[in-house]
């Protein structure tokens, strides 16, 4: 931990250096760097911008192009540097369970923008309001929307619109009055704000602001109503910051005395419009996602990419609209996710919601850090005690009373109340953010000539509450025992008895005669059910639509991978081998398993097409069954197993496929695969008689029998130890499987049915020649197994050599469902006494 | 108020009704009203068939069930209502919620439990889970996978793997469900 703290540090320090120092000398005049390329404009006069420096007298091999690419470098530079700052922070958890994350990357910003200040003496890099609302803020407020709980989220939606609206108006006018009757009293001294500059100072600060609440709630774990309230709040009251920043702007350019009552009106209306029709352009752009995501099955590769470029669409298109960006961003997301998930193919989900975590996590890094750092600047450095106290002052207790008064009238219609306690911590989680700063930075000086006092006011209220409520935020939630979150472990009991109480519930609303929320949310239901599911969604995909079902693949695939992660998970063998379970069921799960087996450390969740009603690739089943059985076996004998079932076992091909194409994951079908099977068959069968005997056959039997025998529960080490292998050989399965084919030349597969990956000619031409050249990996193993073969030898003995039991295995080799899971029930028998070793490698 | 208090003589012992359960009379009067327009008969008491003619319920995937559940006791529903849960639910709470299921009360809480339970034997066999599954889940899901659903949701459960949740091994398993928040629903307001 040390030592990586060290090197990533030094690391930090060195790049910033680097950085800082470069540009220093070139960034000088363009201070503008995040928008103008510079190309043009500053052919520098170091002589190492090579491009039209001057008549070349000679050939230049090498150019110094550093004015082609600043802007670019530049930002990726800086990203990196945030997200190494990030890297830090977070190795060091004794530190973050103290201090939040975010307020961490803002005292890291102060000390990057501490240097750039030194090496440059002038304010090179700074959040500005272009890439902050353009490129930093629309992911972040995507990925909020797209994993909003929804159910929550509506169930208190109430609620959380009346702490958005009228708390927000609440606390833009109480500041900005308070502010002014102080200004009046004579607290601030000489100060040049009117009364409407201090009304639009107090709604840039009202809002509270979704990045900082984020950051700061998701590492104190409350419990959901309050959680879901004060993030909900966060992000619906950009609608009426939007609204009241741009009323008061217009108010203050119009100048006192030209406000009448209809510009009044005027304002009021524009919150309507603004807000509502905000989130009916994200409505529409939800709806259009989920629409295109019927579509796209075809174009799986970049389905993900229309989530994120449709909701960036929805951004741009509300604030072109001059509507509320956030809110449509929001509602975009929120109405397209249940859809899109259904729709899109499940790699595809898992795609987006990493990529969004990506993006989201990545830009909120960012803006702290940027945060820190457009504090070191002089000019912004205007200190009024009066001014800046007592902003901070009000801000915070006008979010205590608006709070409680709020909380006191909605109690009265609440049927859980908010208890007081909870009060305390919506107050406190009254955070403010870069949206602040933002629309500070935005303020127009002409018109406003105290705007740097409010930049510099509205930074330090910024870390007021972000560094200095989020850390104590947490030790206030111990200490006042707010209702934490539980860590629910998913069940699928109470899942069910969950829907069941809906049921209930809306049967008692339904005896007692009454229209509540659960008859609303019921008839609801059925509405999209019938009509809004069957535009939007495939119908293939409405049938995992169920809660309990969902539940319950999702359970099955954790199983899987705590099977593979553990090696031997008790419960969920003792599941698959149970007997009173019906063999459908048995089968499933075992597709499923075997689904996910080859993938799983590569992509979690590669192998979710096996979801209970597609029963797949059958023969490929049993295959990967042995696989796993593998794990258990010491690595040396795995190699050695590894090869002969390599060999002899048929192999679903769907694990190189995507290392040759860009555009297509193609599982094979399952004509491909029996066609495979019986070549290999075929060949073995030739094979083995050649020899006189099937002594493959046998080992390979004995093979089995080694598997079954060994101890479920080896160390964990050495499990996974023997599963990276296994992984290993995940590459160079492929590979040597092809190579063991192409000597045979009536190998049908080749030419045959389109849609199979392997017909891609870049795939077959790119086989060829490594074929030909490369060592086949089991031979490599052939070399590892000759040092195994004392143990081997010894297992000769108890091989299995009577001829029934051969013709038994011959024949379960050529037909390929029933026997499959024939072989399986072998499998499943209970093991005999004394584990044979693996067999010698001579059989080759 | 002055009709209410009229018509408030109608309900029988109802100022004791209001002292038990801390009910105002409108929301008494509400509730009468309720009661009466159930009982289309005019018999005095509800029977399931006056629950099977609400539209709602006939809908409702477990409708059936439900209504058993209400009568379960055996004892026909008179008003004020001395079987079933709302009695019991009103006095457990000052507020005017309502709750159907409540750990802290011996005789509410089976009353979930008896939505499973079919056959009352205290326990909630595979079979009587399927059922409600299916009821629930409709014709989208295959059969197998209502099978290996109801076999994963007894296995959860299951502690002392007699292949059947008992009343205690339920409860258990829904100890962190905040039943009284999702089991609340508003009423009289």
């Amino acid at each position: 931990m040390a030592t990586s703290w060290g090197f990533t540090l030094f690391l930090c320090m060195l790049l910033i250096a680097c950085g800082g120092l470069s540009l220093a000398s070139e960034e000088a005049e363009p201070r503008n760097s995040q928008t103008d390329t510079g190309t043009g404009s500053s052919s520098n006069t170091t002589g190492e911008g090579g491009h039209g420096a001057g008549p070349i007298t000679t050939l230049p091999i090498v150019t110094w192009k550093w004015h082609h690419i600043s802007t670019q470098y530049l930002v990726a530079l800086w990203i990196l540097v945030a997200w190494l700052c990030k890297l830090i922070i977070e190795s060091n958890h004794h530190v973050t369970n103290v201090i939040p994350e975010s307020a961490l990357l803002i005292c890291f910003g102060f000390v990057l923008g501490g240097m750039i200040w030194g090496a440059d003496k002038v304010q090179t890099f700074m959040l500005t309001p272009t890439v902050f609302f353009y490129f930093l803020l629309p992911q972040v407020i995507l990925d909020a929307g797209y994993h909003m709980p929804n159910k929550l989220f509506f169930t208190n939606l109430g609620a959380i619109l009346v702490y958005a609206v009228i708390g927000t108006c609440w606390n833009a006018a109480s500041l900005g009055l308070s502010l002014w009757g102080c200004h009046m009293g004579g607290l601030m001294g000489d100060l040049d704000i009117g009364l409407l500059q201090y009304l639009l100072f107090g709604s840039l600060m009202a809002a509270v602001d979704p990045v900082a609440v984020i950051a700061v709630f998701e590492q104190v774990h409350v419990n959901d109503v309050l959680f879901i309230i004060v993030f909900g709040e966060s992000l619906l009251n950009d609608g009426v910051t939007v609204v009241l920043f741009n009323v008061f702007d217009g108010f203050v350019s119009l100048g006192g005395s030209q406000i009448d009552a209809t510009e009044i009106v005027k304002g009021v209306v524009s919150f309507f419009v603004v807000a509502f029709g905000g989130s009916l352009v994200g409505i529409v752009f939800g709806l259009l996602i989920s629409l295109l995501t019927r579509f796209t099955k075809n174009i799986q590769i970049i389905e993900p990419g229309f989530i994120f470029v449709i909701g960036y669409l929805s951004y741009l298109t509300a604030e072109m609209l001059s509507l509320s960006a956030i809110l449509s961003t929001v509602f975009c997301g929120v109405l397209c996710q249940k859809y899109v998930r259904a729709n899109m193919h499940e790699n595809s989900v898992q795609t987006v919601k990493y990529a969004m975590k990506v993006f989201a996590n990545g830009s909120e890094t960012i803006i702290f850090v940027f945060l820190g750092i457009s504090a070191i600047d002089k000019i912004i450095w205007v200190w009024n005690t009066g001014f800046i106290l007592l902003t901070v002052f009000f801000v915070f207790v006008y979010r205590f009373i608006g709070v409680f008064f709020l909380t006191w009238i909605l109690n009265r219609y609440r049927l859980v109340p908010l208890e007081f306690i909870d009060q305390v911590i919506m107050s406190y989680g009254g955070l403010r953010g870069a949206v602040a700063y933002g629309l500070a930075v935005m303020l127009d000086e002409n018109k406003i000539k105290e705007k740097n006092l409010m930049v510099c006011t509205a930074l330090i209220v910024v870390y007021c509450t972000v560094i200095w409520q989020g850390m104590t935020m947490k030790p206030l939630v111990t200490w006042l025992k707010v209702k934490r979150a539980e860590v629910n472990e998913l069940t699928l009991l109470e899942k069910m008895t969950n829907k069941m109480f809906n049921h209930t519930l809306v049967a008692i609303e339904d005896i007692s005669g009454q229209i509540g929320h659960n008859y609303l949310r019921s008839k609801w239901k059925y509405f999209e059910e019938k009509w809004i599911s069957r535009i939007l969604m495939k119908p293939s995909a409405r049938k995992k639509q169920d809660e309990v079902f969902n539940v319950f693949h999702q359970l099955n695939l954790k199983d899987a991978m705590e099977y593979v992660a553990e090696g031997e998970c008790r419960g969920s063998l003792e599941f698959i081998r149970k007997e009173s379970v019906a063999i459908d069921f048995r089968k499933k799960f075992e597709s499923e398993y075997s689904e996910d087996m080859p993938d799983m450390r590569a992509n979690m969740s590669n192998g979710h097409r096996a979801t209970s009603t597609t029963r797949d690739p059958f023969p490929s089943v049993s295959v990967e069954i042995h696989k796993h059985t593998m794990k258990a076996m010491t690595e040396a004998e795995a190699v050695n197993a590894h090869h002969l079932l390599d060999q002899h076992l048929y192999k679903s091909r769907n694990q190189h496929r995507h290392r040759f194409s860009r555009s297509k994951f193609i599982i094979n079908k399952d004509e491909k695969e029996v066609q495979e099977i019986f070549q290999r068959t075929m060949k073995n069968r030739l094979e083995s008689a050649k020899m006189g005997g099937s002594p493959k056959t046998i080992v390979k039997h004995t093979k089995k029998e080694h598997q079954r025998k060994m101890p479920k529960g080896k160390s964990i080490s050495q499990t996974k130890l023997c599963h990276s292998g296994d992984e290993d050989f995940g590459f160079s399965e492929g590979d040597s499987a092809s190579g063991y084919d192409l000597p045979y030349p009536s190998f049908p597969m080749r030419d045959s049915k389109p849609g199979g990956g392997i017909e891609n000619s870049a795939f077959v031409s790119d086989l060829y020649p490594t074929d030909s050249l490369q060592t086949p990996p089991w031979l490599a193993e052939g070399e590892l197994d000759s040092s195994m073969v004392a143990p081997s030898l010894r297992a000769q003995a108890s091989l299995p050599t009577s001829p029934i039991e051969m013709r038994h295995l011959g024949l379960l080799r050529i037909s390929t469902r029933s026997t499959d899971t024939k072989q399986m029930d072998i499998d499943q028998l209970p093991p005999p006494p004394t584990p044979p070793p693996p067999p010698p490698s001579s059989n080759m | 108020m002055g009709s209410s208090s009229s018509s408030r003589n109608k309900i029988p012992n109802a100022q004791e009704l209001m002292d038990q359960t801390g009910f105002s009379s409108a929301h008494l009067l509400r509730l009468y009203d309720r009661f009466e327009s159930l009982d289309r008969d005019n018999r005095g008491y509800l029977s399931p068939d006056d629950f099977e003619a609400l539209g709602g319920l006939a809908m409702n995937p477990i409708g059936g069930r439900i209504i058993d559940a209400f009568f379960s006791s055996g004892i026909p529903w008179t008003f004020p209502p001395l079987s079933g849960f709302w009695l019991i639910s009103v006095q457990l709470t000052e507020t005017v919620t309502k709750k159907e299921h409540s750990k802290s009360s011996p005789t509410a809480g089976p009353g979930s439990s008896n939505l499973y339970d079919l056959d009352r034997d205290g326990k909630i066999s595979r079979e009587e889970l399927l059922q409600v599954l299916r009821a629930m889940l409709g014709l989208q899901v295959t059969e197998e996978q209502l099978q290996s659903i109801a076999e994963r949701a007894i296995q959860e459960a299951d502690l002392d793997k007699d292949d059947a949740i008992s009343f205690d091994e339920f409860k258990k398993s829904l100890e962190k469900v905040d039943i009284d928040t999702k089991m609340s629903i508003g009423f009289l307001k």
